[in-house]
């Protein structure tokens, strides 16, 4: 029944004159998506909305599924369009609509026509008052709502007809590629692919960074990292990932620095790293998945130590979320059963038992200071060792 | 050198078993319950393995019932016995050293209702026949026990246990889990007293999805799986023919000259053993001499100050695949209930790989773990959690 549907986007409606940037990028997003699916469809754009018109048959479950990942759509309205065949033709059409898409009939209402064809011969107040007239003597458990109607039914006269109530929220946010990109610290975690999903959401493009440590991490736990990135790469486009060997920089650390410093200066290190390769890739700032307070590395003292190293700026998205906030995003997002999975580590011997809370930086970077020449060039090592995967 | 100190966990198919599956996959694919040739051709492979198997443990081929594997040969086995005994009386008994396969359907039971014994074990993994013997009641209907354990590899005395059964309680069930040790001694279930015994395919170089379950004829086992009545209506469902074909042909490969598999093995174990006892701070768990009192195929070490994932990934750097504890619970973050029973203390109970092997392997892949053990735990040693 269903023959198209209406996009509707938000924010990207008051860019200015780049308006047209992000209303490119956003169709550029849908066909990606719809490339997805089976079937054919046609995406374009005319007076300030998007229109996909579905060619072939098609499973519109799927179709909404794929559209739900895209960033900078509000809202998917499924379109039944029929031909123009005169008042009293559509007046069949909209009772069939209503009787269709309505099973329980005790709601109410409001016609809202819409002439997009300015010459067609009756005013759009005109068609509301008829079709609503008509619809009340069809089903007498209707009743008619104008300021608060459960369904809000838009008749729009175009070429053909398009009939259609329903909206189906998006996800929100900006079109990726309308932002530039950024590079996320990727761990096997809840939180890190979480943080990714919302930078995404508004619109950047996505780096990742994931540091491996075998024997004391397995090949499994790289396994759900690629998963997971595979997963963020559905709403955020294709990633490329950047599996950096962490092992000898680890032991170093642990072999010479005071063991309560070890989470600290090891995440100092995967700062460094992270950011040198963020510039070689163009990207514009790092993301982490940190949470104030969360655990000993993320106190406002220890962010304060781990945020110095670095030049680009950081993007915390999560910084002021609760876990079960951000449990709940990963849930609907799809990583969470994913970063559950119990491989993450078996590096525990590189987390002191008591580590420092409150960070001293000038200690931090004094201990840092006794192995700051043998650290360079196993950073060398490790950035020219690097394995690089294309995640989508 | 890529070596595969894993096979308790599985083993890789025998060329034979490959070429046997394909031509039941692809040639003689027909439906055994089709009454047509085709069905007929499909079939034929099924009772073909029936055979071997009977053959293999002298009963009669109607008494083995193919499954979908170990943890459904034992599921059936435990729960399907204790429900055809249910009116007998309802007390069980099994071992602190079970396979999860066994050990969750009995607990299942437990909260169902019924009561259970948990035979303990000494440090060496094995039960006291005497704590059997005054464990069997009046109302005990099924005793179920390991043979050969998947962790450790300690060998329980089957026929002595499977006599003090019988005498003190002739209507109880007797089930063993052979998971461990078919393809590794000859095994007469009902020469010996045994009701119910279980295997798995990919065990002995069978295909993974396919095990078997030996039911004494007297025995009427309720079925876990109901449907079209296929394999007597213990077991319903279109019969797996690629998985019992394999099954078959492996089980009669690996029982040729059994006994020199059985020797090569325990060279391989005593190389092994010797190695690594030159080691500081290693355990050897479940050990007891002679040799032969434990099975051919298992070593269970601990090694002081490293955690077993890390030694694992560590040996896997090298090339060299093991487990670390037990394959099937590897998975979860939970401690051995085996290691705990044989009293292994805390701080080992984390510390702990196992090595099993196949006829494939060879004195000179023993050697080369053995010299990686050597150069890999003094380094990961030296990083020890404070």
């Amino acid at each position: 029944m269903f023959k198209a549907f209406l996009i509707k986007y938000g924010e990207i409606g008051i860019k200015g004159k780049n308006r047209y940037l992000f209303e490119d990028a956003l169709v550029n997003q849908i066909r990606l998506a719809l490339d997805r699916v089976k079937g054919e469809y046609e995406v374009s754009k005319s007076q300030g909305r998007i229109y996909i018109e579905c060619l072939e048959e098609f499973d519109i479950d799927d179709v909404v599924e794929e559209l739900k990942t895209v960033f900078g759509i509000v809202g998917i309205c499924p379109v039944v369009h029929v031909e123009d065949k005169g008042m009293e033709q559509l007046t069949k059409d909209v009772i069939q609509y209503i009787d269709n898409v309505y099973k329980d009939k005790r709601k109410t209402f409001k016609v809202n026509a819409r002439r997009a064809r300015k010459n067609y011969p009756i005013s759009s107040m005109e068609v509301n008052k008829e079709l609503g007239g008509k619809l009340l003597e069809a089903f007498p458990d209707l009743s008619v709502d104008v300021h608060n109607p459960d369904i809000f039914l838009t008749i729009e006269i175009r070429e053909k007809i398009y009939i259609y109530s329903k909206v189906i929220p998006g996800p929100g946010g900006m079109p990726v590629g309308t932002s530039g990109k950024a590079m996320l610290l990727l761990s096997g975690g809840i939180d890190s692919p979480v943080a990714g999903y919302m930078i995404a959401k508004r619109g950047v493009a996505i780096e990742g960074v994931y540091f491996h440590a075998p024997p004391y991490t397995s090949e499994r736990a790289k396994e759900k990292v690629v998963e997971l990135a595979k997963i963020v790469a559905k709403f955020s486009g294709p990633i490329r990932l950047h599996i950096i060997h962490f092992t000898n920089i680890q032991l170093s650390i642990y072999e010479k620095c005071p063991h309560d410093e070890l989470t600290i200066i090891m995440r100092r290190y995967m700062m460094r790293i992270g950011e040198k390769i963020a510039k070689e890739r163009g990207c514009l700032g790092l993301i982490t998945g940190e949470s104030i307070g969360q655990v000993a590395s993320q106190t406002m003292q220890s962010l304060r130590a781990t945020n110095e190293v670095c030049e680009l700026p950081v993007y915390r998205p999560l910084i002021g979320f609760d876990k079960q906030e951000i449990v709940e995003i990963s849930e609907k997002i799809g990583t969470y059963e994913v970063s559950i999975q119990p491989f993450e580590d078996c590096c525990t011997i590189f987390v002191a038992k008591h580590p420092v809370t409150k960070p001293n930086v000038n200690r931090i970077r004094h201990s840092e200071g006794k192995i700051r020449e043998e650290m360079e060039e196993l950073v060398e090592i490790a950035l020219h060792t690097k394995e690089v995967l294309e995640i989508s | 050198m890529e070596v595969y100190l894993d096979n308790s966990s599985t083993t890789r198919c025998y060329p034979e078993v490959k070429e046997i599956v394909i031509k039941t996959m692809t040639e003689d694919y027909g439906n055994p319950s089709s009454m047509h040739k085709k069905g007929m051709d499909g079939e034929k492979y099924v009772k073909r393995s029936k055979e071997i198997l009977a053959s293999l443990l002298k009963v009669k081929e109607k008494e083995i019932i193919f499954t979908s594997g170990g943890t459904e040969s034992n599921n059936l086995a435990v729960i399907g016995g204790a429900e055809a005994r249910k009116r007998a009386g309802n007390h069980i008994i099994t071992t602190k050293i079970e396979h999860p396969a066994v050990r969750e359907p009995v607990n299942y039971l437990e909260a169902r209702g019924l009561f259970v014994t948990y035979l303990s074990v000494d440090k060496r993994g094995r039960i006291s026949l005497k704590e059997l013997e005054e464990a069997v009641r009046e109302d005990t209907i099924l005793v179920s026990i390991i043979h050969v354990n998947n962790e450790i590899g300690s060998l329980q005395p089957i026929e002595e246990a499977a006599s003090i059964i019988k005498e003190k309680n002739k209507n109880s069930l007797f089930h063993v889990d052979a998971i461990q040790s078919f393809g590794k001694y000859p095994i007469y279930p009902k020469k010996i007293g045994i009701d119910l015994l279980s295997i798995s395919g990919h065990k002995f170089h069978g295909p993974k999805g396919i095990g078997a379950l030996y039911v004494h004829e007297k025995v009427n086992l309720s079925p876990l799986i109901f449907g079209g009545g296929q394999q007597q209506g213990i077991r319903s469902g279109t019969e797996n023919v690629p998985g019992a074909a394999g099954l078959g042909e492996a089980a009669k490969i690996i029982y040729e000259n059994l006994e020199e598999k059985r020797e090569h093995l325990y060279s391989l174990k005593k190389k092994l053993i010797r190695g690594l006892e030159e080691i500081q701070g290693i355990v050897i768990n479940g050990f007891m001499a002679p040799i032969t009192n434990t099975a051919p195929h298992i070593v269970s070490v601990s090694v002081e100050g490293v955690k077993s994932e890390v030694l694992l990934h560590a040996l896997e750097e090298k090339g060299i695949y093991v487990s670390a504890g037990s394959a099937c619970s590897s998975n979860k973050k939970r401690t051995s209930e085996t290691l705990k029973a044989i009293g292994l203390s805390q701080k080992l109970l984390d510390a702990t790989i196992r090595f099993s092997f196949s006829e494939e392997n060879t004195l000179e892949e023993v050697g080369y773990a053995v010299k990686c053990m050597k150069e890999v735990i003094p380094v990961l040693r030296k990083y020890v959690g404070r």
